[in-house]
């Protein structure tokens, strides 16, 4: 009688030990790395009702079978944990912005020599593959300035499919008047933002 | 009367063609760029060879195992990168090149994840999570690590 009282007793503490053991064991870390360019960045970290957020350089976070347990991370930790998914990072997308004459589909003479840059920046790249933004003004409506920015990244896709760049690795798309380079209000003409953006990836 | 039932034969296939290209395109949500030791990718009940180059689809599993690790970059320009011994699953994928409106749901499983969010998450902060077996991340931006520990 006292063994089978007893026997349910050392279940649950077992059953409780095992709970604990595989909270631990599956626990994981959250840290949110230095921007490059310093600008604010943030995570949040949900475990089951309770949330943490981090938003300071090497602000980092741990599951625990109590919940999130915020710490502070380093340079030399990150390395020692995450070095080879770092290590595997592929190159970070490169941005060119080229602009034409106005009224031409012809690059300004500054813009044929960027385009240079653009071919050797591709060159360098393991497994290159390009996308082409085109940008509009504000004059008009989005209709209308999304297939402007389209006509206008085919044209430097063609240009680029010309200079040798495989057809496959160049995708031309466009924003219309969506991502301006100079803020205009709406119905502004501004050469500025009549632009290609070359990202080579 | 055989020449024109040719010819839209040809035409139907050129169509189908067409369309499977179409799917096809629309399929990948992103590229291999870095691939190193063992790289595999389970995709509806196969397994693939991740090497450099290969494009990756919503719902693909990418295995690394004890010498691997991966780079990928998303067409919103999110990079992701793992570690050895990881298991990251692409759950959900959709993102438009023009307004930059998306979503983007990945499972780190097991092992280690590197991440710099890209347009989804700059578009609309709440648009793209990271789930592990203990935590669900929201990525308001843009570089951080996680790790899930088997």
């Amino acid at each position: 009688m006292i063994e089978a009282a007893l026997r349910p007793g050392r279940c649950g503490a077992l059953a409780m030990a095992c709970a604990l053991l595989a909270a631990c064991a599956s626990s994981g870390t959250v840290v949110l790395l230095p921007e490059k360019d310093g600008k604010p960045a943030a995570v949040t970290v949900k475990q089951g009702d309770k949330e943490v957020v981090l938003d300071q350089p090497y602000a980092a976070t741990k599951a625990t079978a109590f919940g999130p347990r915020p710490y502070t991370s380093s340079a030399q930790e990150v390395q020692s944990q995450f070095g080879s998914a770092l290590a595997a990072q592929p190159p970070r997308p490169v941005p060119y912005t080229l602009y034409f004459i106005e009224g031409k589909d012809e690059f300004t003479d500054e813009s044929k020599k960027l385009l240079e840059q653009v071919l050797s920046e591709i060159r360098q790249h393991p497994v290159p593959d390009v996308l082409v933004v085109g940008h509009t003004d504000t004059v008009g409506n989005d209709q209308y300035n999304d297939a402007l920015g389209q006509r206008r990244a085919d044209a430097v896709r063609a240009v680029l499919i010309a200079l040798g760049i495989p057809e496959s690795d160049v995708r031309a798309i466009s924003r219309g008047k969506r991502e301006l380079a100079v803020p205009t209000a709406d119905g502004v003409a501004e050469p500025r933002n009549r632009r290609v953006e070359i990202v080579v990836r | 009367m055989s020449i024109p039932r040719g010819q839209v034969g040809r035409g139907s296939l050129a169509v189908a063609l067409l369309c499977l290209a179409t799917l096809a395109t629309a399929a990948e949500i992103g590229q291999i760029k870095t691939s190193k030791g063992q790289v595999a990718i389970e995709r509806e009940s196969k397994t693939l060879a991740g090497g450099a180059g290969v494009r990756v689809q919503t719902s693909d599993i990418i295995k690394t195992g004890a010498d691997g690790s991966v780079g990928i970059t998303m067409d919103d320009d999110s990079l992701l990168s793992v570690g050895p011994n990881s298991v990251l699953s692409l759950d959900r994928y959709a993102f438009d090149p023009t307004t930059s409106k998306g979503r983007f749901d990945a499972s780190l499983n097991k092992g280690t994840l590197a991440v710099i969010s890209g347009r989804i998450a700059k578009q609309s902060p709440d648009a793209m999570t990271v789930r592990t077996p203990t935590a669900i991340l929201g990525v308001r931006g843009t570089e951080f690590a996680v790790s899930a520990d088997d």
